[in-house]
């Protein structure tokens, strides 16, 4: 029996269709990144009003391009590559030129687990997105909700909710890119 | 919207698109298609040379066949070690058996022919077809390659699009060498080189823009 605190494991039970094992791994990240994403900023000088912002887009690649991480590979290595490629992003967006590495200060990922015990909100992820697709995420989002109760409360075929949910995803992605959101 | 409800939100999607083994499987297929698409080009508008029979019987159109083959079994294993986040630049490295080959075949011809002959083979017959034919001929793989490429999470998106570049010029110059009456290294790694730049170019240009994620 793999360590149920295992990233890669978790990522590995997630591909084999583990939900939970999904939803402990993006929770245990996301206090990864919470205290990366926030000691980058200060490090390149800058407030970390965004910081849960940067985080939410992080966790959004990992999801979106969760192909790209090959089992035969730590998990941990990939997790850190595409956090620094978007705080890299996010600085040079917001005017910062100069070389970020985030190994200086990243540590180690925690084991999965710990609680996120903060409960944090990003300033604006929706508010871009059509009225349809905004109540799809908001209505899923809700712990429990599957696609096919958000289905039924909309009026649409579950199928139709499962489209425009990953749609939906990918307009955050983009938003998020062109950081107006 | 709070990160918690995000994460709910993406276990709901993982659970409608677990996604799995086609993506390994996305860049080939794209290389395949396209390569298919100019493969159709290249029977409708240029065809085989005449003496086809012949030259696949010599040694230095088989070289040229095989260094062409060598760059692009080469480019197509660095686009996809470049796809993913945790690639480094260092992945070039993967091309130094293509620059051992290029080298030992130019040496191979020198050490064969006379000196007096080497700027006649250099120069070729048709180096101008060459630079225009292989382009042509890698376009359609380059578009399927980037396309493909968009599902992917590429450190650096300039150089997995000039390394998609260097694929699909590879699978235009392998078409193209069964065209082509110019069988000498010389000939070959010269102006096979100078036409996969282009391509390369526009990989690098496009990819900058389109592959960001």
């Amino acid at each position: 029996m793999a360590d149920p605190t295992d990233l890669s494991a978790l990522m590995r039970r997630a591909r084999q269709g583990d939900d939970e094992a999904y939803r402990r791994l993006l929770l245990a990240v996301a206090v990864w990144l919470r205290t990366v994403v926030r000691r980058g900023l200060v490090a390149a000088g800058q407030g970390t009003a965004d910081g849960e912002d940067v985080v939410q887009e992080t966790l959004l690649a990992m999801h979106l391009k969760r192909e790209t991480w090959n089992e035969a590979q730590p998990l941990e290595p990939w997790v850190r590559a595409i956090a620094r490629h978007k705080l890299v992003d996010h600085l040079r967006r917001h005017g910062f030129r100069d070389h970020v590495d985030i190994d200086d200060y990243a540590g180690s990922l925690p084991a999965a687990g710990q609680d996120a015990a903060t409960i944090v909100d990003s300033q604006k992820l929706l508010a871009g997105l059509p009225t349809r697709q905004r109540r799809i995420v908001e209505e899923i989002s809700l712990q429990g909700h599957r696609a096919a109760d958000v289905a039924i409360r909309l009026g649409m075929s579950e199928g139709a909710v499962r489209v425009a949910l990953h749609r939906a995803l990918k307009s955050l992605a983009a938003a998020y890119r062109r950081d107006r959101p | 919207m709070k990160t918690e409800r995000l994460i709910e939100a993406l276990v709901a999607d993982h659970a409608a698109h677990r996604g799995g083994k086609l993506a390994q499987w996305r860049l080939g297929a794209a290389l395949a298609l396209g390569g298919l698409a100019s493969l159709v080009l290249f029977v409708i508008a240029f065809g085989a040379r005449d003496d086809i029979a012949a030259a696949l019987a010599t040694w230095r159109f088989d070289l040229k066949v095989g260094l062409v083959l060598l760059a692009l079994v080469l480019a197509f294993s660095l686009c996809r070690a470049l796809a993913r986040p945790t690639a480094s630049a260092r992945a070039v490295r993967l091309l130094w058996p293509l620059a051992a080959a290029t080298g030992a075949a130019v040496a191979l011809e020198l050490a064969t022919t006379p000196s007096g002959s080497w700027a006649a083979r250099l120069v070729g017959s048709n180096s101008v077809v060459c630079l225009t034919v292989v382009p042509i001929l890698s376009f359609a793989p380059l578009a399927a390659l980037l396309a493909a490429l968009r599902a992917g999470a590429p450190a650096s998106p300039a150089l997995a699009g000039g390394a998609a570049g260097l694929a699909a010029a590879a699978t235009g110059a392998l078409l193209y060498a069964f065209h082509c009456a110019d069988d000498s290294p010389l000939f070959v790694v010269t102006w096979y080189s100078l036409a996969a730049i282009p391509v390369i170019g526009l990989g690098a240009l496009v990819g900058h823009r389109l592959l960001r994620w």
